[in-house]
């Protein structure tokens, strides 16, 4: 399986994601932002960073990037696509994902190591979890805030698309402590802080984040085995 | 010359933690009749010929508000105003 990870100027954790995907047993793909060319990758991850120097807003102008262009349609297309703090952002900005993500609210940058409530597993990203689990994954974010009008906030919990909710205190003040989102069809996750820094005991917390990468693993075997991707329709 | 503002504001309902930082630093400039500060984004958009109103507002549509946390206004800067 090809997991592609775009790189965008400013991308950071570009690195980091590509070899969480390697760890995970997939090949990790290097996409770039100037090239709409998916090279056939069975799945994709937008990295975390500073995208475009997060200029006029987080994620606004990544969204317009080439590469963007074609990463929307495949989403649209049922491409499993998970986008991790500032590719949440992008995700956002490119109307994949609902809501927006905002300055947090006590203005501090936050990085820490979190622990998370994970709630859907249904979709292609966490279905490798259990519903109810706690994991530990660093978060690190100026700009993560998660607000969205309250009909849509109501709408993301009875659909249950809410897939990681803050517990043991919110990192930026995210309403109804929501760390990651998913789309009606379960193929598009964004999450804030970064599975991809808890991947191996040697430089992060714990190994929970790794389990976001061999779930999308799953969901493409199933796929190819004939059955319906993981994260499809409840 | 052919200016266009727009004026980009977070919606009334969505919290600006900038505006209450800059809100809660005044009494320390000795200003304590300000109840709220709110902080938002002034956008001049330069048009080679006349301002096209409805080419800025598709702009600011697509790129520079976003609808979920944000609302605009968009207005032709007069000569005067440019000068």
């Amino acid at each position: 399986m090809r997991i592609g990870v775009v790189t965008f100027p400013g991308s950071l954790d570009d690195g980091d994601a590509a070899r969480a995907a390697r760890i995970a047993g997939a090949e990790a793909v290097r996409l770039w932002h100037g090239d709409p060319d998916l090279h056939g990758v069975d799945a994709v991850v937008l990295p975390g960073g500073f995208s475009y120097g997060d200029y006029l807003r987080c994620g606004a102008i990544a969204r317009f990037a080439p590469v963007m262009e074609s990463i929307i349609d495949a989403a649209r297309g049922g491409l499993p696509v998970l986008g991790i703090c500032n590719g949440f952002q992008v995700l956002c900005e490119a109307h994949l994902l609902p809501g927006a993500l905002t300055r947090n609210q006590h203005l501090h940058f936050r990085n820490r190591d979190q622990w998370l409530k994970v709630e859907a597993t249904n979709t292609a990203w966490t279905n490798g979890f259990t519903p109810g689990q706690e994991i530990l994954i660093p978060v690190k974010n100026g700009e993560g805030c998660f607000v969205a009008d309250p009909a849509t906030l109501d709408k993301l919990e009875a659909e249950g698309r809410v897939i990681a909710r803050y517990v043991r205190g919110n990192p930026n003040g995210s309403q109804r402590d929501i760390a990651g989102i998913t789309n009606e069809a379960g193929n598009v996750v964004g999450i804030m802080p970064h599975p991809e820094h808890a991947v191996e005991a040697l430089t992060g917390p714990s190994l929970d984040g790794l389990g976001f990468f061999t779930s999308v693993l799953r969901a493409l075997a199933g796929a190819a085995a004939g059955g319906q991707l993981a994260g499809g329709q409840q | 010359m052919a200016r266009v503002v727009v004026d980009v504001m977070l919606k009334p309902e969505i919290l600006d933690p900038q505006g209450q930082a800059v809100a809660n630093a005044l009494p320390r400039l000795g200003v304590t009749d300000v109840s709220s500060v709110r902080i938002g984004r002034r956008i001049e958009i330069e048009f080679d010929g006349e301002p096209d109103l409805d080419r800025a507002r598709e702009i600011a549509d697509k790129l520079l508000a976003n609808p979920v946390i944000e609302d605009y206004t968009i207005r032709v800067e007069s000569a005067a105003e440019v000068a």
